[in-house]
């Protein structure tokens, strides 16, 4: 039985090309492996090698034909029984226009109002921190910690102190200053169905590690088809601290949030820190939750129920107000509070909404804000080039450009790397007066 | 029995080429399974060449001793993962030809749905873990495998693959410190086939004996004749019983040598027509285990039985990627979220 040579494409790209000679000719036996023609393609020569055996009865393309298609026939292998069988015509799923379902960034589910957790005690978002990590830790078994100095040294911002006495050192684990290696060792030890918390001494060193963070854990449920999952919690200090300079000092929201497979959470009170840490660490995904250094050590209400967890992807109102809606997330949401009291003695009444999670984004909540108060101003402490604030303001233009009575306005740390001298970092970060001089433009 | 060489106490390691002494019956499967991984990519590379493939196609022809051989010291449970040269290793873990071709030809019967194409697929069944197209990444994933064995105290090892090229990566490195400092039963095996892409090893990498690479953490390795089947059988059962023991990682270095370009796209400028013809015509693990076959009294007609019943499922799997559906236009939007 005869076997057709097919001119094969020899690079992804490729759709034609040149046979620039013959190396094998007519009567000549071809065994597998033979290179029997040179290939000119889009990008370069490439040597021929047959597949099967057999005896070469015909060439159909001469030496030096240009233009030949990928798939035309350019010889004929007489001979034996090894023909490859004819390539079958593949049903093509009917072609659908762009799915419907098709939504332009993953919009949060839409959650119940805040729910009553009772009785209260004033903790630290330090403590809170701890706890949380402590109450899932003595729930379920597969989950540890993961760190530089997170055990013996009690935390490196001490977020971790006491957790090395409870739970011992297999459970909390100092690792060494690597981050690319220990956060693959970790992602690898969720996708086999652990549940690792890992603490970054700050995010800023988690770029060493940012490949595996997108490529391994937040790609590969989708590229397995729903098979691998990656329960994993990434944390600690993100943004600027105090005079630590421009390489310790960077907000990574708008990084991570960028992509598809992450949650990226940002809390800010001590509440906050303990609800959404609980929820983080219980679910099955991977999950950046960006801390804030100077944050820390604020104390806050948070409740004493054993159960309180705090549903990721659900923003919450922290002062009501009708005149103008500012969003804000972590350490930002303070500056928004003190800028709303700023406007409040100038008469105007501004909506606080603290994002808690920034992926998936809680766009009904901001756009129902909006729609009451018709003007906006977004905060964050991040540079303004395709950041939070301007997805957000798009995301507003998209949704309820018709409520607008002023554009979108924005608050955000100046476009310069964060200088060391007190009086120049001073100048470059988000202040409740610039969003007080925010406002003032949309009135 | 080769004695795994110690770093810390400085002793090198050895070349082993002692073979395992394989039996009939294991040498016979063995056969069988680099017979299907060989035929399996050499339909790959037609199906590429007939536009039924996309994209990047990394075929695994020349060096198929070294998973069957592997493989054949392993349990069940005990993980594999590797780097985007692939499709052997699944198929030694036992995932199903059709499912791998479907794969690479981005359809709905693909392991990964056509979602992942030729470097991303996993099983979850076979404890393969993919399947990585990051050079390098893998070891640090394949590390953490390790880790979740040692973590839930069983006995399972993790055998994380990785090219002479990843080799220098610095990931690997941070993997080989933590492998070592934890204590973690992963057998790292360097494909050492000569080529990183077109750049030899004496071009990319100072350390002329990649097995030692992982001495300064005292990790325990061996030199293999990675042509062998059988002599990498033996080299995998010390390390399967190292790690099992508890005794921490162990490095094993596979002299192999792959007879296809990089990928498909790879004109092979960088070494000679004659080099490629050498290797395949002395050293090719299939021929030698056809020779070994010989002295068991194997004849002709079992052999044939096995080639013939590997090109029925090597002709089944390409039928089936062409017949399959491409995935429905939902299946854009499932899978990158877990419900939590």
């Amino acid at each position: 039985m005869a076997t057709e040579i097919l001119m094969p494409a020899l690079s992804p790209t490729m759709t034609e090309g040149k046979v620039s000679r013959w190396l094998k000719k007519i009567g000549d036996m071809v065994r597998a492996g033979d290179v029997i023609a040179e290939i000119e393609t889009d990008k370069a020569t490439m040597e021929v090698e047959a597949v099967d055996e057999g005896v070469l009865s015909a060439i159909l393309v001469p030496d030096g034909a240009e233009g030949v298609a990928v798939n035309t026939p350019i010889a004929v292998l007489g001979g034996n029984d090894t023909a490859a069988s004819a390539p079958v015509a593949a049903p093509r799923a009917a072609i659908a226009a762009i799915p419907a379902a098709a939504p332009a960034a993953p919009a949060a589910p839409h959650a119940a109002a805040e729910q009553d957790w009772g009785a209260t005690s004033p903790l630290t978002v330090r403590e809170a921190l701890r706890d949380a990590m402590a109450a899932e830790m003595r729930a379920d078994g597969d989950v540890f910690l993961i760190g530089e100095e997170v055990a013996q040294y009690q935390g490196a911002y001490k977020v971790s102190q006491g957790l090395l006495d409870e739970f011992g050192a297999r459970r909390i684990i100092d690792s060494p200053i690597t981050e690319h290696g220990f956060t693959g060792m970790a992602i690898g030890a969720a996708m086999n169905g652990l549940k690792p918390i890992v603490e970054f001494m700050t995010f800023n060193f988690a770029m060493q590690a940012i490949d595996q963070i997108i490529n391994s854990a937040a790609k590969t449920l989708y590229m397995s088809g729903g098979q691998m999952g990656c329960p994993i919690v990434f944390r600690g200090p993100n943004g600027a601290a105090s005079r630590v300079g421009a390489q310790h000092s960077q907000c990574y929201a708008s990084w991570y949030a960028h992509c598809p497979g992450l949650k990226v959470v940002a809390p800010w009170s001590a509440a906050d820190a303990k609800g959404l840490l609980r929820a983080a660490i219980r679910d099955p995904n991977p999950i950046i939750f960006l801390e804030n250094e100077i944050l820390y050590g604020q104390t806050f209400d948070v409740p004493t129920d054993p159960d309180f967890v705090l549903p990721i992807g659900k923003a919450k109102i922290e002062r009501a107000g009708t005149d103008v809606t500012l969003v804000a997330f972590s350490i930002t949401v303070g500056i928004a509070l003190k800028a709303a009291e700023l406007l409040a003695e100038q008469g105007i009444s501004a909506e606080v909404i603290n994002l808690r999670t920034l992926r998936p984004l809680d766009i009904d909540t901001i756009v129902a804000s909006v729609k009451k108060t018709s003007r906006v101003v977004t905060l964050e402490e991040g540079w303004p080039f395709a950041g939070i604030g301007a997805e957000i303001n798009m995301q507003i233009v998209e949704h309820c450009f018709d409520y607008l009575d002023a554009p979108p306005g924005r608050v955000h740390g100046l476009d310069v790397p964060l200088p060391y001298a007190a009086n120049l970092e001073k100048l470059a970060l988000p202040k409740p007066d610039w969003v007080v001089a925010a406002v003032a433009k949309l009135f | 029995m080769a004695q795994a060489a110690d770093g810390r106490k400085g002793r090198k390691p050895r070349l082993t080429n002692e073979p395992a002494g394989l039996d009939r019956d294991t040498l016979l499967r063995a056969y069988r399974d680099m017979l299907l991984i060989r035929r399996f990519e050499e339909k790959a590379g037609q199906l590429y060449g007939m536009g039924l493939i996309g994209g990047f196609c990394h075929l695994y022809i020349g060096q198929e001793a070294v998973v069957v051989g592997i493989q054949l010291a392993l349990k069940p449970g005990d993980q594999v993962i590797t780097s985007y040269r692939d499709h052997g290793h699944m198929l030694a873990t036992g995932m199903q030809a059709r499912g791998v071709m479907a794969e690479l030809t981005g359809r709905e019967g693909g392991y990964s749905r056509g979602k992942g194409g030729s470097m991303h697929m996993f099983s979850k069944e076979k404890a393969f873990f993919g399947g990585h197209g990051i050079v390098g990444a893998q070891v640090s994933l394949g590390t953490g495998l390790a880790f979740s064995n040692a973590y839930r105290s069983n006995d399972h090892v993790s055998v994380t693959y990785f090219g002479d090229g990843a080799s220098n990566q610095g990931q690997v490195f941070e993997s080989f410190n933590l492998a070592a400092l934890l204590k973690l039963p992963c057998i790292y095996v360097i494909e050492n086939n000569k080529y990183g892409m077109g750049t030899s090893v004496e071009r990319s990498t100072a350390s002329r004996d990649l097995s030692q690479n992982g001495s300064p953490w005292g990790i325990a390795s061996l030199q293999v004749d990675g042509m062998d089947v059988d002599a990498v059988k033996h080299a995998a059962d010390i390390a399967v019983a190292h790690c099992r023991a508890g005794k921490g990682p162990f490095l094993l270095e596979m002299k192999t040598y792959r007879y296809r370009g990089h990928s498909m796209s790879d004109p092979g400028r960088y070494r000679s027509r004659e080099e490629i013809q050498k290797m395949r015509s002395e050293r090719d693990c299939i021929e030698g285990a056809r020779h070994k076959l010989a002295a068991f009294d194997v004849d002709e007609a079992e052999i044939k039985r096995i080639d013939d019943e590997v090109k029925r499922i090597v002709q089944d799997s390409a039928d089936f990627a062409q017949t399959s559906p491409e995935p429905d236009p939902a299946e854009l939007w499932t899978d990158i979220l877990k419900e939590a």
